[in-house]
């Protein structure tokens, strides 16, 4: 009965996304305040029917109802509680479902804080999101339904995938999606921005704050997969260039353009066109990751189910989806006309220079991950893309981004003299490069990739602090206290996630520079000495979980001769899926990971070992959370909230005071 | 002239959208094998079990044959299990056992534990000098080899039964008339 009763909710969801996506726009283009008027209330019902629908879903795999073909395929009555929930999204159906369910909620976010928007425009913008979310809820009512029954149901389920079954997998996917489709909102602003021809600061502020929480997300939520994949796939890395991996890479690369091109837009008033592109080049690049991941047209670590027919789908819906707003894009951007003008050395041409990077970074990415693809469609053979080719073309990419992220924070607006900007950034230079040198000799291995990551890392803080320290002490204000005040809280997000990117480069300079990393046979009883560590390799027992049976080895981590840590690695064998997953066993620490990965058993008492010591790999995650946080307090920012309250206050003057 | 830019993008969108939907009816897991339409690579091995007798490929000249790359260490070999021990039930074609960089003795155990032994026999590269020559890369692997002892087919990753019948079996009726 739950299931069927969420089949239906999803079809009224479908008619509700449905009026969401004609009325508005309808009403939108004839000037009928009536029929843009069913808006707000259309997205509040395809979001209460979906969250039901997901309700549903999630009941019926906590129930264990195997007469579910999607709970059967992925559930098992004995997987513990947490991951059945999470198995709801685990799967193909389930995830496309949660990929509706977060278009929803976004969508109602909007809604809600929409009031104060031109009526038009907000119009315009909740129905690109309702046509946008009919063509998902199609997708998923014919190609991809997760409520599709097994008649006679089936006596047990086949279990969760064993990688899946991680309390990082429960939230990685969710917080990625809500990243991914967040910049469904911006790419609706710069589409209803296309309609109405305007394109004005007020419209880049309205879409700013969206976009960086989308941003936020996105991080944090790709961040969390690197976290994921370096404990859970037992192989000691953080980052794969995997299709998968790249497919959330991307908009994350055009989405941080985005964020620079629209605050050029807010400020100055000009990049109009360029912020537009790019707004819809990140939610495309958005749903074209779902598409390779989804559609089996790339191989990839992550193999999920795959099927032509849901590829040809979301090819037909990519394709109408892109191309008919890139059309809109060709018609409409002419007319935009194009904002003041700047010189060659200026702020605006450092954010510019920036963005081209991004996105050529970008290209390089999405050209790593088609090429095989496309070289197989010609018949030139097949060939896969791997790290050495994505390492090798990111590097000169980021080098100059990142020597610009110092110096843009300094540069003034339209024209920056070059020897000023020398004069303020002597001092940060001076700094960066002593500590670049000194660093690595300290260290006691020295070469000149190491200098440069030390380089980029101190350059960026050391210039983000000599910014903030002349903007403190220009500002007029007294006591330290109120100068702090004078700045904006987005002032500081921006220094804040670009400090977070200081310690990101970092952290990969230092792991990829001094990681330590031994594959050796061990005896029970003997020991492996990586870097300063001692690994004594003790014992091994027999372990046995709800839904696995495996062995856990027992190691002691010295140091000095004095104990640092108790570790023990594990290999699982999981029953139902007949897999077997090596459990690293990790000892976490802001200067380095111990890492101890079991291989195979040689015979009773030996095994094979890999033992890996990490310096400062957690600066990576920690990083990227630092870069999130900077989004929040941009998002936090004043001037979005001030100027949405007054002007809501006087758009709604009567109901004013009881809204408070 | 200056408003054809702006449909650039465009431009580059349908020419994507163009390989992606080509590029769906590729399967990117299908590597073609340089040693297709090839005399199989001669090789002399002993057979698991007993290691006295010695097994080469010109042995079996005259028949339609399988060559099957396996390992007890291996875990998608345990998925192929039932599906090849339901082809040698069948007698349909003598299936010939590549046990690649294993222990005899894990190797024997493995297969009591897997519920039967599908291979007319096995021969052990113990060292895996053998399988270089076969570029195997990741067992399973299945090669098809006919009367002349030419590589016919290969299959790489677990067979399934769908495999077998769409792929394997066709191949066989062809080769064996």
């Amino acid at each position: 009965m739950i299931p069927e009763l969420g089949q239906l909710a999803l079809v009224l969801a479908l008619v509700a996304a449905l009026v969401l996506g004609v009325m508005p726009l309808v009403g939108a283009y004839r000037n009928d305040a009536a029929l843009m008027r069913q808006a707000g209330p259309a997205a509040m019902a395809q979001f209460l029917l979906i969250a039901f629908a997901f309700g549903c879903l999630v009941a019926s795999f906590v129930a264990n109802d195997f007469s579910v073909v999607n709970v059967a395929t992925n559930s098992n009555s004995k997987l513990p509680v947490q991951y059945r929930v999470a198995a709801s999204w685990g799967s193909h159906e389930g995830s496309i479902l949660l990929w509706t369910l977060v278009m929803a909620v976004w969508t109602v976010a909007v809604a809600l804080k929409s009031r104060h928007l031109p009526r038009v425009l907000a119009a315009r913008v909740l129905g690109v999101m309702g046509l946008v979310n009919v063509g998902l809820l199609l997708f998923v009512l014919f190609t991809s339904n997760p409520f599709v029954r097994l008649l006679p149901g089936a006596p047990e389920g086949r279990d969760l995938n064993p990688l899946l079954q991680d309390p990082g997998m429960v939230f990685h996917p969710p917080i990625l999606y809500v990243g991914y489709v967040g910049f469904s909102v911006a790419f609706a602003f710069a589409l209803a921005a296309l309609m109405g021809g305007r394109l004005d600061a007020a419209w880049a502020r309205w879409s700013r704050p969206w976009t960086t929480a989308a941003w936020c997300f996105l991080t944090c939520g790709i961040a969390l997969g690197s976290f994921w994949a370096y404990y859970e796939l037992g192989w000691g890395g953080w980052w794969f260039w995997d299709p998968v991996e790249n497919a959330s890479f991307m908009p994350w690369l055009t989405g941080t353009a985005l964020i620079h091109s629209l605050a050029v837009t807010e400020k100055r008033g000009t990049f109009k066109s360029w912020t537009v592109l790019l707004a819809i080049m990140t939610f495309s690049l958005s749903l074209l990751g779902t598409f390779l991941v989804r559609s089996g047209v790339i191989t990839s670590v992550h193999a999920f189910a795959t099927d032509p027919a849901r590829g040809v789908f979301i090819l037909i819906f990519l394709a109408l989806v892109i191309g008919i707003s890139l059309t809109i894009f060709a018609a409409r951007a002419p007319r935009v006309g194009l904002g003041a003008s700047f010189s060659l050395v200026s702020r605006e041409s450092m954010l510019l220079g920036n963005n081209i990077l991004l996105v050529v970074a970008m290209a390089a990415v999405l050209l790593g991950t088609l090429y095989p693809l496309v070289l197989d469609v010609l018949d030139a053979g097949k060939i896969s893309v791997g790290p050495p080719y994505f390492d090798a073309v990111f590097y000169p990419l980021l080098a100059p981004a990142l020597f610009l992220m110092g110096v843009a924070p300094l540069a003034r607006w339209q024209q920056a003299p070059i020897p000023e900007l020398a004069q303020r950034l002597k001092w940060a230079f001076a700094i960066a490069l002593i500590g670049s040198i000194v660093t690595p000799l300290v260290l006691g291995d020295w070469s000149l990739l190491k200098v440069s990551g030390f380089l980029f890392a101190f350059w960026i803080v050391a210039a983000s602090a000599t910014a903030i320290v002349m903007r403190l002490k220009a500002a007029p204000q007294r006591t330290l206290w109120a100068k702090l005040g004078s700045n904006s809280a987005s002032y500081y997000g921006m220094h804040v996630a670009h400090i977070g990117i200081a310690a990101f480069v970092f952290g990969v300079t230092m792991v990829k520079s001094y990681d330590v990393e031994k594959d050796v046979r061990v005896g029970i009883g003997d020991s492996v000495v990586a870097g300063a560590y001692k690994f004594d390799f003790k014992s091994v027992g027999d372990v046995r979980g709800p839904n696995y049976s495996g062995m856990s080895g027992r190691f002691e981590v010295t140091r000095d001769g004095k104990p640092v840590a108790q570790m023990q690695p594990e290999k699982r064998f999981y029953s139902t899926t007949k897999q077997t997953m090596t459990e690293a066993a990790i000892d976490h620490g802001l200067s380095r990971d111990l890492y101890v990965s079991l291989g195979n058993e040689i015979d009773s008492k030996t095994w094979e070992v890999r033992v890996q010591v990490k310096p400062f790999i957690n600066w990576i995650w920690i990083g990227c959370l630092i870069m999130a946080l900077g989004g929040v307090f941009a998002i936090a920012d004043r001037r979005y909230h001030l100027r949405r309250k007054t002007a809501a206050a006087t758009a709604h003057a009567p109901g004013a005071a009881t809204a408070t | 002239m200056r408003a054809l830019r702006f449909g650039i993008p465009l431009a580059v969108f349908v020419l994507l959208v163009f390989f992606l939907g080509r590029g769906l009816w590729r399967d990117p897991r299908e590597i073609p094998s340089v040693l297709v339409d090839k005399p199989v690579p001669a090789f002399t091995l002993p057979v698991l079990g007993s290691p006295d007798k010695k097994f080469s490929p010109a042995d079996y000249r005259g028949k339609v044959w399988l060559l099957n790359v396996w390992g007890s260490w291996c875990i998608s070999c345990q998925v192929e299990h039932p599906t090849l021990l339901a082809l040698a039930k069948s007698n349909v074609v003598p299936i010939v056992g590549f046990d690649w960089k294993d222990k005899p003795d894990a190797a024997i155990k493995w297969l009591a534990q897997q519920g039967g032994d599908p291979y007319v026999f096995s021969v052990t590269d113990l060292d895996g000098r053998v399988a270089i020559d076969y570029g195997v890369y990741g067992a399973p692997e299945t090669f098809l080899i006919d009367k002349e002892g030419m590589i016919r087919y290969k299959h790489i990753g677990p067979l399934d039964d769908k495999a077998v019948a769409e792929k394997l079996l066709p191949w066989i009726r062809k080769l064996n008339p």
